[in-house]
């Protein structure tokens, strides 16, 4: 019987990949369905184990089946691992996904895993949190801090009671690293928090997943069932979220935990100190919990070999929106945005050229292709006036409008909103209405150039409430605008407000024509 | 008797599951699932089961985006309206969504078969504009993949 595996990764099968699976079994094959290899151009994926090897096809139809088992089909790529997708990839945190039966214990411990839980109950737990500290792992989530520092306040914190919680509310567009991982190696998840939790001495986890991946949310309570005893003394939880995008941010993940509204926590106190119900909490993104078996089992010396300056291992970077060859590319810290766009990506899927993308989800900022030289690190991303967030790169070609993108930011802000901060509630309404009148504006300007009516314009701006008070023109609204992202960036208590003026000010400053102002503002470069 | 029904589900739940303050997203969840909605007059159960004010059971079920106050249509089609989508024509297929199933964004068709709803990314980013339709994820969403849920819908 010919065995074949194909993806049951969400990703594949909103592209069919389960009236695929369904003609092979029809066929007679035995199918194994893996999570995805994160090349989505190729899905549906077949491959067709024979003479011990996987030949791929992609993507295939259900009515295809026959072409495929007989070697005919048309897109033959023969063996994945040598295709330049795959090539160039340095497969650390992803080495399993795609290749084995996620739910498969043997398949697991096959490709070495629950290694890094042995080797680590072996050490006393200060020794763990020192394997990290020397791997250079920072915070996958978009943050960048040093994980064993985390993990050490929480190690050195009193209590008896300790939780590690996995933030695994993925809500950034243009991300699906924490989705696929979840999907297609949930137990190298599993082993990285039980491994946290020796660490730390805590012996008990949660895993708070978004509820938009209710794929991810039955894999990972299938294998949480599956390796209980292989995890014990270490219990674990899934809960799933409830549709609220703040609830990425920490401090709101927790009171979303403990099943009160996502509202943003001021800090002091650090979760770390306290946390969820008040004790010690370690609180990790996905990737950084699941960088973890491997910088046990391979030592922190092979993890922070790779890298560039203070960013150390590999990043799982997400090549998304309007690209010709997206998918998840694990690669260490330092290939620079113009490598991962064009060279990785071959440009937009439109095929028409590249005009902005967007790093780090709805709170990252717009890049032109001028930007390109750009290497994937923290610190210069920062230093360019963005950041790299969770990894994921959103293509736009030249028929994008940056300042609908502006005013989609502010839009997005006022919905997910937690409102707990004046800046952020308030100021991202204003910021819609501030970005219409600048698109009024724009828009309205060829027509006809705003010419005042003086007379009769002084008795209107002293009685009436209306928006003609104010000055509404491009320059005056564009002032505005700054000015109240500067509000927001430093007034509000987290990400969502104090971030969502990169995207705006981003959009702004490299793309002022969509702006209706004619050459670009000079305070741009700040 | 809808009533009956919803204080018998959460007895039920409770008592397996417990009655922590904690409980109350996954007991939301469930009478979700079972109901299809959480429905006002189900909040003063709701509080009593977890030893919690009305009030606060109020302002939790209020915060999430997934929870419903009103039933859903027969149909959900849940349509990404993330940055990613729109960089592959998604606000062109919002528009073209709203038009062939002929109900608006956020609204239920007044048939009762169909509600439209907005979601921020479903994790599918390099293959949209993508959708949930009624919980099934569909992929490079199209003229073509509109008539083929508005089929589905119709039956």
């Amino acid at each position: 019987m010919t065995r074949v595996y194909i993806s049951r990764d969400m990703a594949s099968v909103a592209l069919g990949a389960d009236e695929v699976a369904r003609a092979f079994e029809a066929a007679g094959c035995d199918v194994v369905r893996t999570g995805s290899r994160g090349f989505f151009s190729i899905e549906p994926l077949v491959e067709v184990e024979s003479e011990g090897k996987r030949i791929g096809f992609g993507p295939v139809g259900p009515e295809e089946v026959a072409a495929v088992l007989d070697g005919s089909h048309a897109s033959r790529l023969g063996e994945l691992a040598a295709l330049p997708f795959f090539a160039g990839q340095q497969r650390f945190t992803f080495a399993r996904c795609g290749i084995i039966d996620p739910l498969s214990l043997a398949d697991y411990a096959a490709l070495g895993g629950w290694r890094g839980l042995d080797a680590a109950r072996a050490m006393p737990s200060q020794a763990v949190v020192d394997m990290v500290k020397a791997s250079g792992l920072r915070g996958r989530g978009g943050a960048g801090f040093p994980t064993g520092i985390k993990w050490q306040t929480v190690l050195d914190a009193a209590s008896d009671t300790k939780f590690i919680v996995c933030n695994a509310d993925e809500g950034d567009s243009g991300t699906f690293a924490d989705r696929m991982l979840m999907e297609g190696d949930p137990f190298c998840l599993i082993e990285a928090m039980a491994i946290a939790g020796h660490a730390v001495q805590a012996s008990r986890g949660y895993i708070y997943i978004r509820s938009e991946y209710p794929f991810a949310i039955a894999t990972m309570q299938d294998a949480i069932a599956l390796s209980a005893d292989r995890i014990a003394p270490f219990t674990l939880e899934v809960r799933a979220g409830a549709g609220a995008y703040v609830c990425g941010e920490e401090t709101a993940l927790l009171d979303s935990l403990e099943g009160k509204r996502g509202q943003v926590r001021a800090k002091p106190p650090l979760p770390a100190l306290a946390g969820l119900f008040g004790q010690p909490t370690v609180i990790n993104n996905v990737l950084s919990l699941a960088a973890v078996p491997f910088i046990v089992t391979e030592g922190a010396e092979a993890y922070a070999a790779v890298g560039f300056g203070r960013s150390r291992g590999t990043i799982a970077v997400q090549l998304a929106g309007n690209v010709k060859h997206g998918g998840l590319y694990e690669i260490g810290f330092g290939i620079t945005l113009g490598e991962l766009v064009n060279g990785i990506g071959g440009g937009t899927a439109s095929g028409r050229p590249v005009r902005a993308v967007q790093v780090g989800g709805p709170l990252g900022a717009y890049f032109p292709a001028s930007m390109f030289h750009l290497p994937f690190d923290y610190e210069a991303f920062a230093q360019a006036g963005g950041l790299i967030g969770h990894a994921g790169i959103t293509v736009f070609d030249d028929s994008v409008d940056m300042a609908h993108m502006a005013r989609f930011a502010m839009e997005f802000c006022s919905v997910e909103s937690c409102g707990k901060c004046t800046p952020c509630r308030i100021g991202s309404t204003r910021g819609i209405e501030v970005m219409d009148r600048i698109i009024a504006a724009r828009d309205g300007a060829a027509a006809s150039p705003p010419d005042r009516d003086w007379e009769g314009y002084l008795q209107k701006a002293l009685n009436s409430r209306t928006p003609d008070r104010i000055d509404v023109g491009l320059e005056a609204q564009t002032g505005l605008l700054r000015d109240l992202c500067d509000t927001m960036k430093y007034g509000s208590l987290c990400a969502l407000g104090g971030f969502t003026p990169y995207p705006v000010l981003s959009a702004l400053d490299y793309f002022p024509e969509d702006f209706g102002a004619p050459a670009p503002i000079k305070e741009a470069a700040e | 008797m809808q009533q009956e029904e919803t204080t018998r589900l959460i007895e039920e739940w409770t008592q397996v599951h417990g009655r922590t303050r904690d409980r109350l997203l996954p007991l939301l969840h469930m009478l979700q699932e079972e109901i299809g909605f959480v429905d006002d007059a189900a909040i003063p159960a709701i509080a009593a089961a977890l030893n919690l004010s009305r009030a606060d059971v109020h302002g939790v079920v209020t915060f999430y985006h997934d929870f419903r106050r009103t039933p859903a249509g027969r149909h959900v089609v849940k349509l990404c309206r993330a940055e990613s989508c729109q960089a592959r024509g998604g606000a062109a297929m919002e528009r073209a969504a709203a038009d062939r199933l002929g109900v608006a964004m956020g609204e239920t068709r007044r048939d009762g078969q169909v509600t439209l709803e907005p979601v921020y990314c479903l994790g599918l980013c390099a293959i949209g504009p993508n959708a949930l339709v009624d919980g099934r994820p569909v992929a490079r969403i199209d003229a073509a993949a509109l008539d083929r849920i508005a089929q589905e819908i119709a039956a």
